[in-house]
């Protein structure tokens, strides 16, 4: 479980104990399956979508929501991989988050971005990340797509397209990987 | 231990992780630097003051750049056009500066130890070194190690973040020239020795610093030896303005002994790295023709410049001291 933690979180000792499991790799597949379903209904094809995860946790997930669509559609669509640690709202307030890479294919001018994200909590990473979009262009729409929505929204965003909804507390820890989905606790030990 | 929070004055005793947290963080901003809009509101609204009181082209402009990619405001002092001209004294200079509201101060100075003193000066702005007389370039140390990781990795077909500092277990560096007079060799060897790469340096005797020890590398006997035996050679620019001219007979003299000509690149292995901080004394310490060998990633290290120095400033500026 903790294999897949980023490493320069082992290093600075933040791990995450898994208290229960809410979903398997199985509920979490059929879900992404549900989603891509959706996803192709509400836009008629995916001719001028862009898939564009959210580093670190939602780039797996935009991965295997792009092969889904990919399947369905049989036209090919990429995932893209945005950092967005340089447009957060708590720089300088909080402790600066370890940043990641970034790639971005193709041009997202007038095209149709869907979000991705592994976990949906106050909406502060999406709020950076509709920032951030920008720079590349301004989309004809973004919509926004997650494994799960645990609640506790600080902004006016909400998910178009979601596998579980979850209430957790604020609290608590929520760690939703392609594996599975749990409900634990963070440790700095 | 990490730069969050803190001023970066010297390379010297600071942590392989602090300086892996800047690589890594450096390379997120290598792709900022990519894009059509190179720039981030990370420093939206911060005050950094560039003040140069020894003349410098690249660091200057590539700690400028850097500052305003991060949306950070830049006030930039020209010391020939100021009042330090007329004598106000360091201290005064920056006193009046604060009172504009910095966040950070990118000093660089003819005096080793200017920038630990100003930062005593100004407690709550951050300091960043850019040069401290014969002392430190600890921003220059970072883009050279970065330079290396980001070659080495992409030979593997991987990203640096990815190897973190596997890539300088054992890698073995040669710098040579003036390492009397060089802040750069200071920075540089204090960065590679952390991230755990063996260092040897190369001079005539004149231009090693009159007493070594302490320092961690081993002096070279045998120069042609020592670049067969290296995977990078960082090269030093000879540094007239501090009287390097006094401590070698002639440059010609210098160019004999250790100059790096096409003969001497020959004994070089095919994968070595060949570095210089710039800039250049084409035809002294380097060949005019090995200066433009596609093994010399010196325009690799300008470009490098900002990225790094926006981690940098991103790192200290919006930072968090870390409890502990």
């Amino acid at each position: 479980m903790t294999n897949d933690v980023p490493r320069q979180d082992r290093e600075r000792g933040l791990a995450f104990f898994a208290k229960s499991q809410l979903l398997s790799a199985d509920d979490v597949a059929r879900a992404m399956k549900r989603m891509a379903h959706e996803i192709i209904e509400r836009n008629q094809g995916v001719e001028s979508l862009r898939v564009v995860g959210l580093q670190r946790g939602g780039v797996a997930i935009a991965e295997r929501l792009a092969a889904l669509l990919t399947d369905i559609s049989s036209s090919p669509v990429e995932a893209s991989a945005l950092d967005v640690s340089f447009y957060r709202d708590d720089i300088g307030v909080n402790p600066l988050k370890e940043s990641s890479s970034t790639t971005v294919h193709g041009d997202l001018a007038s095209k149709t971005v869907v979000l991705v994200d592994d976990v949906l909590f106050t909406g502060r990473t999406i709020r950076a990340a509709l920032q951030a979009l920008t720079d590349w262009g301004r989309p004809a729409a973004v919509q926004l797509a997650v494994l799960v929505d645990r609640g506790h929204r600080e902004l006016p965003i909400r998910p178009d397209f979601v596998g579980k909804n979850l209430p957790t507390s604020r609290t608590e820890q929520v760690r939703a990987t392609l594996d599975g989905v749990w409900l634990g606790e963070r440790s700095d030990a | 231990m990490s730069l969050r929070g803190e001023n970066l004055l010297t390379l010297a005793g600071v942590s392989r992780e602090a300086i892996l947290e800047v690589l890594d963080t450096a390379e997120s901003f290598v792709e900022v630097n990519q894009r059509t809009i190179k720039k981030v509101p990370a420093l939206k609204g911060r005050v950094v003051a560039s003040l140069f009181f020894e003349e410098s082209t690249r660091t200057r402009l590539s700690f400028e750049t850097a500052a305003k990619r991060l949306g950070a405001d830049v006030v930039s002092l020209a010391v020939a056009s100021s009042s330090v001209k007329k004598g106000e004294s360091l201290r005064d200079t920056i006193a009046t500066i604060d009172a504009l509201g910095l966040d950070a101060v990118v000093l660089r100075h003819k005096s080793s130890g200017a920038a630990l003193q100003v930062s005593r000066y100004v407690p709550h702005v951050r300091v960043i070194n850019a040069g401290d007389g014969l002392h430190q370039h600890p921003t220059q140390g970072l883009l050279d190690v970065f330079t290396v990781r980001q070659i080495l990795a992409e030979r593997q077909g991987v990203q640096g973040a990815e190897t973190g500092g596997e890539l300088f277990a054992g890698l073995r560096v040669l710098i040579v020239g003036d390492i009397r007079h060089s802040r750069v060799a200071r920075s540089d060897i204090a960065a590679y020795t952390a991230l755990g790469a063996e260092v040897r340096v190369a001079a005539p005797g004149t231009l090693l610093p009159s007493d070594l020890t302490g320092w961690p590398v081993t002096v070279v006997e045998d120069f042609e030896e020592a670049l067969q035996w290296a995977d990078v050679v960082g090269l030093l620019r000879l540094q007239n303005e501090r009287g390097t001219g006094s401590f070698v007979p002639t440059l010609d003299e210098f160019t004999f002994t250790h100059g790096l000509t096409e003969e001497r690149v020959a004994l070089l292995r095919p994968s070595t790295i060949i570095l210089h901080p710039g800039p250049m004394n084409r035809g002294v310490e380097i060949d005019s023709r090995v200066a433009d060998l596609e093994r010399s990633y010196m325009t690799r290290q300008v470009a490098n410049g900002v990225p790094v120095r926006m981690a940098v400033l991103y790192l200290s500026v919006a930072g968090t001291k870390e409890l502990a």
